[in-house]
């Protein structure tokens, strides 16, 4: 039995221990904004955030995240402190800037992006570049990636003044 | 009787030859002139920090390595700063947790340790001599600022250099054991540290 904080609710999963939070969120919880891309770390599709920091869920152990503060895609505007039903800064910057075009890398893409803001507020293209460097979009989206994230920095720094 | 000879010769050969390829400190006691034996020990010393556990973290640029064979670490992170955890929002624990983690539904593994990180980059080995890496790891201004105790304590105690031998599916063990490497550590200090030419 692992117990930690998904979307600032708590949650008890009984699973084996090595069961993927990936799996978990997915098939357990139905949670699919997280999505399953390649499974081995490679591409960033399953992109969510433990204690505040972007991890890959499909290599991480459910079992390690005993006592963590998991966001997924479907809880960063909340995680934010925005209300039910509003958008996270960075997925209204990806709407402004139309970066998806299959869509399916997408909620690992802006939760990455999310964590790389939140380090990094007004994250220089090097910065982008290396941050960014773990997700993949097959469809070559990452022009418009790029210009979603400054379009969120943008707009958080506005907020801030 | 004789079939179960054959099975234990068997497996005795069929060990990780990694196992069995690191000698400890006595087998260079037969070499009489002290710094000669120190720069003996070191070589064999290189045997693990020259294997592809350790040298896949100690890139002299920015970007590591991964695999036996030391092929770019994909997805292509870099160290960034001194601290070596990545850069902001992508730090090495987004991928490397506390411990190796086997695929579900893929081979292989991906490594894990606390922490995981790169050195900095005074201490990049990739490419140079062993006795190029053997006068960087005696440099303080090159090693973390690190006496020779503090070298032998690293190389014996060290979690993230134990798990070079621990390295989970999929991956080459660094040859010997950390133990062994310890007292080789140990020796090559107590005959004066020399370093091969």
């Amino acid at each position: 039995m692992v117990n930690f904080t998904l979307n600032a609710q708590a949650v008890e999963i009984d699973v084996a221990e090595d069961t993927p939070l990936l799996w978990v969120l997915r098939d357990k919880l139905g949670l699919t904004g997280t999505k399953f891309g390649c499974g081995i770390a490679q591409c960033g599709a399953c992109t969510v955030h433990v204690d505040g920091q972007a991890r890959r869920s499909c290599v991480t152990p459910v079992s390690s995240l005993e006592g963590s503060d998991v966001t997924t895609i479907e809880g960063l505007a909340a995680s934010a402190g925005l209300d039910e039903g509003a958008l996270h800064p960075v997925q209204s910057a990806w709407i402004e800037a139309q970066a998806p075009q299959c869509g399916y890398c997408q909620s690992g893409q802006i939760m990455q992006a999310a964590a790389l803001l939140s380090e990094s507020p007004e994250p220089t293209d090097e910065e982008i570049n290396a941050g960014m460097a773990g997700n993949l979009c097959r469809c070559m989206a990452y022009v418009r990636i790029r210009k979603a994230i400054k379009i969120a920095a943008a707009s958080q720094s506005e907020g801030t003044k | 009787m004789r079939s179960t000879g054959m099975i234990l010769a068997a497996l005795v050969f069929a060990a990780p030859l990694a196992a069995q390829d690191l000698r400890g400190p006595d087998a260079f006691n037969s070499i009489e002139e002290k710094t000669e034996r120190s720069k003996a020990l070191f070589n064999e010393m290189a045997k693990v920090i020259t294997h592809p556990r350790c040298m896949n973290c100690h890139p002299v640029g920015n970007l590591p390595t991964q695999g036996d064979d030391m092929r770019p670490h994909n997805p292509p992170v870099v160290r960034w700063d001194e601290s070596g955890f990545g850069p902001p929002g992508l730090h090495c624990t987004s991928c490397h947790g506390a411990e190796n983690v086997e695929f579900v539904g893929n081979e292989g593994s991906i490594p894990g340790h606390e922490p995981w990180h790169l050195p900095p980059v005074s201490m990049g080995w990739v490419g140079l001599t062993v006795g190029e890496i053997c006068a960087q790891l005696k440099d303080p201004e090159r090693n973390g600022d690190r006496t020779l105790a503090d070298i032998q304590e690293h190389n014996a105690t060290d979690g993230l250099v134990g798990w070079a031998w621990h390295p989970g599916k999929g991956r080459t063990p660094a040859p010997g054991s950390q133990e062994v490497f310890g007292a080789l550590t140990k020796s090559w200090i107590e005959t004066g540290a020399a370093c091969p030419e």
